[in-house]
């Protein structure tokens, strides 16, 4: 990447999609603004999120993956966010054990009411990817450029 | 030994099992292999001593598909491998009789070689479990026991035998190191040297896929790296990311099953210290989780299946991950 | 014979690294493998056996073959470029080397794979006497002289010196970049060493271990015997004796799809594992007793029935030292042994 150029991380957000998919329609449908560079899939439950996915993200080139679900207690299916939540802090540390800097990973808990809280996480959670800047330990050398 | 030998041509006479899985003597005095025995004819070759380190836990899922009891010898560290298999509904207890055999620690050929002994002709174990003397093409040496030990029982979890019908022989305590120490030595690394650390150890791994075959929680009928149609590198040693995410995925799988067997790390032929991401886990499960040892009972749900309404969130998990 | 000085070879990894790639054993996290060498590599010629095979610097454990590239809507394939840079492996012992005339006879036939013909090119082998051979060493079963390795280069460690002789044209070549560093040695010293590395072979305990039966007409007989039900059962299915053989040569071809293309590359394969050879209608050995019996098969039977008798087995004792559950090719005759003596 040429040094002048500024850096655009790329993001992907894992979002449920009982809660946060519909939060973040209605930052959009309220004009909230959230950066470009979050690229959004949408997953049944944020418990169907697989470790897998979060590497497989980091290795095809990604430098940030957040994971957002409906709040604990709120589960559409009644306690998958729970489990996700146990799941994920156990990769969390297994990440960072291997050398991964903190804060390439995170999960929010955001409701479909909550649009302002989906864009500030959003414009937060790029900035501190900003501040990281590229992943270079677990993408793979294959899939860049 | 010979009260082993003695006890299974019993069990196999009064027709309470059908066949001993056990160890077998090889062709050198290091390197026993585990065997099947279906007669009293058969135990003749039978073995146990400092080199029977296979876990034979996991062979019972096999033998569980077999006509008859198969009567099995464990160790105290095997019967939580044997327990959580029974948890998984992985291995029938009906069709097994647990023969709880004592462990005075695990010694494997590796270890003494890795003291620079070459050339090995004989190993002989003195009766106490005290020294081994190797006689080799250029000389006899003399090695401490604990020094040629297995990692997992300068760690070992305890004597006692979690499930069995029977115990038959002393076991010894061999615990003389801490036993998350190197996981705590990883931890107070800063992230450029943990990512080195493990990048040096991870880029000898060659794919042979040894630590998943002989981990006994690791029993899927059929793994998500040997998929076809998984997008993954599963024979390849790319040696970027790949290895990393085999071994994290791996590890993940196994989090909250993982008894801590140790058979990982004694099977990779590269020598990567594989237990240090199940021993990682195994950790935060404790910290964050309360105290839990996986195959400790059949019964109790594992920690990554179970949740309680105030579990740590996951960045508070990372932040204070000390 | 000439000769420098152990305390030199460093200055001669130097020079010969100044017009060639050199590969040397080295030990990185405690294990001793061929690496490139550089400047900080911790050079390792007192470990007999690497855990891999040195067969990797010929015929890589992945190598990519083409790339496909999409760029504006059409898709632009980019073949992996053939090795073009001359390299030495430095420290092969005798039984690595008959490992590379294994792939030679697979891989230099027709068709003859032009990714390995490439580095056999502009790769020249400078090899390493066995000092102290091991006890899992069985080479001599296979012909294999360890005190006289045949490659470009021949070395003997004697005394405090590495002593050196040219074989072939090749080495030749190489002999003359380095002359400077090489002084007139003994001969007679040399075959000294040689005579003390055979008497301790006589001594090995799979030195003498018999072949009889083992050959290219036992096909039918081999595999329909019944030592085979037994004998496999303790095995993981895992690839690790495949992975540091010197000649397990089968490989599959895979896609890696990188988001923006695709990359078509080779890596081993192993005959350990469920899904070798699959193809569209299943697979041929459903079984683990069918993937055990094919390895040892393929090495002490099929191989020989295709090469003039030459066995895809050199004894280097790797399998031997590094089987997870200690079971082997040694054990695998062994048991057959038994059962022809029990007949």
């Amino acid at each position: 990447m040429p040094m002048n150029e500024e850096f655009k991380p790329k993001i992907v957000a894992f979002c449920c999609n009982w809660c946060s998919y519909a939060g973040a329609d209605l930052a959009g449908s309220s004009r909230l603004a959230y950066p470009a560079d979050v690229k959004i899939i949408r997953v049944p439950c944020s418990c169907r999120v697989n470790p897998m996915f979060i590497l497989r993200a980091f290795e095809k080139g990604a430098d940030g993956v957040i994971i957002c679900g409906c709040h604990p207690g709120d589960c559409h299916y009644s306690t998958g966010n729970y489990y996700a939540r146990r799941r994920m802090a156990m990769l969390f540390s297994m990440l960072e054990y291997i050398g991964i800097e903190n804060g390439r990973t995170r999960v929010e808990w955001v409701s479909a009411a909550e649009g302002v809280k989906f864009s500030t996480t959003m414009n937060d959670f790029v900035a501190k990817i900003k501040s990281l800047g590229e992943n270079v330990r677990l993408g793979d050398i294959r899939c860049k450029n | 030994m010979q009260e082993l030998i003695n006890r299974a041509k019993e069990l196999l006479a009064d027709g309470t099992v059908a066949r001993v899985l056990g160890w077998k003597k090889g062709d050198m005095s290091y390197n026993p292999e585990v065997a099947y025995f279906n007669n009293a004819e058969e135990l003749e070759g039978f073995v146990y001593n400092g080199f029977c380190a296979a876990n034979l836990s996991k062979y019972l899922i096999e033998a569980s598909k077999l006509e008859g009891k198969t009567l099995v010898f464990l160790k105290p560290c095997d019967s939580y491998s044997f327990n959580q298999l029974l948890k998984e509904h992985r291995i029938d207890r009906d069709k097994t009789y647990v023969i709880g055999v004592g462990c005075k620690g695990k010694i494997t050929v590796e270890k003494i070689r890795d003291l620079g002994i070459k050339g090995i002709e004989s190993v002989e174990i003195d009766e106490n479990c005290e020294n081994i003397t190797v006689k080799t093409l250029y000389g006899d040496k003399t090695v401490a026991y604990a020094d040629a030990m297995l990692e997992r029982c300068h760690v070992c979890k305890g004597k006692e035998h979690v499930v069995s019908d029977e115990v038959i022989g002393e076991s010894r305590d061999t615990v003389d190191a801490e036993r998350f120490a190197e996981v705590e030595r990883i931890e107070a690394m800063s992230p450029a040297e943990k990512f080195a650390f493990f990048k040096a150890e991870l880029s000898k791994c060659i794919r042979c896929n040894a630590c998943r075959n002989v981990c006994p929680a690791c029993s899927c009928r059929k793994c998500v790296f040997d998929s076809t149609k998984f997008d993954s590198a599963q024979k390849a040693n790319v040696d970027s990311f790949e290895e990393k995410m085999f071994h994290i995925i791996r590890a993940f799988h196994v989090a909250g099953r993982c008894t801590d067997c140790g058979e990982c790390s004694r099977v990779c032929p590269q020598g990567i210290p594989l237990h240090l991401f199940n021993r990682k886990f195994i950790k935060d499960i404790n910290k964050f989780y309360g105290e839990f040892k996986a195959g400790e009972d059949a019964e109790t749900k594992g920690p990554l299946t179970n949740f309680t309404f105030d579990d740590v969130e996951p960045c508070d998990a990372v932040k204070g991950g000390n | 014979m000439l000769k420098i000085a152990k305390v030199d070879l460093s200055k001669l990894y130097a020079a010969i690294a100044e017009t060639a790639d050199l590969f040397v054993p080295a030990k990185t996290a405690g294990q001793t493998n061929y690496t490139l060498w550089s400047d900080e590599t911790v050079v390792d010629m007192d470990t007999l056996k690497t855990v891999k095979s040195p067969k990797d610097v010929f015929f890589p454990q992945s190598e990519n073959l083409y790339t496909v590239n999409k760029v504006d809507k059409k898709y632009k394939i980019t073949p992996e470029e053939l090795c073009n840079r001359d390299f030495v492996v430095f420290g092969m012992k005798a039984c690595d080397i008959q490992g590379v005339k294994v792939l030679d006879k697979v891989f230099l036939s027709n068709p003859v794979d032009s990714f390995y013909k490439a580095r056999r090119d502009h790769g020249t082998i400078v090899a390493l006497a066995c000092g102290e051979p091991e006890e899992s060493c069985f080479c001599k079963v296979f012909g294999i002289d360890c005190a006289e390795p045949d490659a470009d280069v021949a070395c003997w460690f004697v005394g405090e010196d590495l002593c050196w002789k040219a074989l072939t044209e090749k080495g030749e070549a190489l002999t003359a970049k380095v002359a400077e560093l090489l002084s007139e040695g003994d001969e007679s010293a040399v075959e000294a060493k040689k005579a003390e590395i055979r008497a301790i072979v006589e001594k090995l305990p799979y030195s003498n271990l018999s072949l009889e039966g083992w050959h290219g007409d036992a096909t039918k007989e081999k595999f329909d015997s019944p030592v085979w039900d037994e004998l496999y059962k303790p095995c993981l299915a895992c690839g690790t004796c495949t992975f540091v053989c010197p000649t397990c040569q089968c490989y599959d071809i895979k896609d890696y799809d990188t988001g923006h293309g695709v990359q078509r590359y080779r890596c081993w394969d192993s005959c350990m594992y469920s899904d070798f050879t699959m193809m569209a209608h299943g697979n041929n050995r459903t079984s683990q007793l069918q993937r055990f019996r094919q390895r040892f098969m393929h090495k002490l039977v099929y191989f020989p029935a295709n090469n003039d008798g030459m066995y895809s087995c050199v004894g280097c004792g790797r399998c031997v030292d590094k089987c997870p559950a200690h079971l082997n090719i040694v054990k695998v005759i062994k048991a057959f042994q038994k059962e022809e003596a029990a007949k």
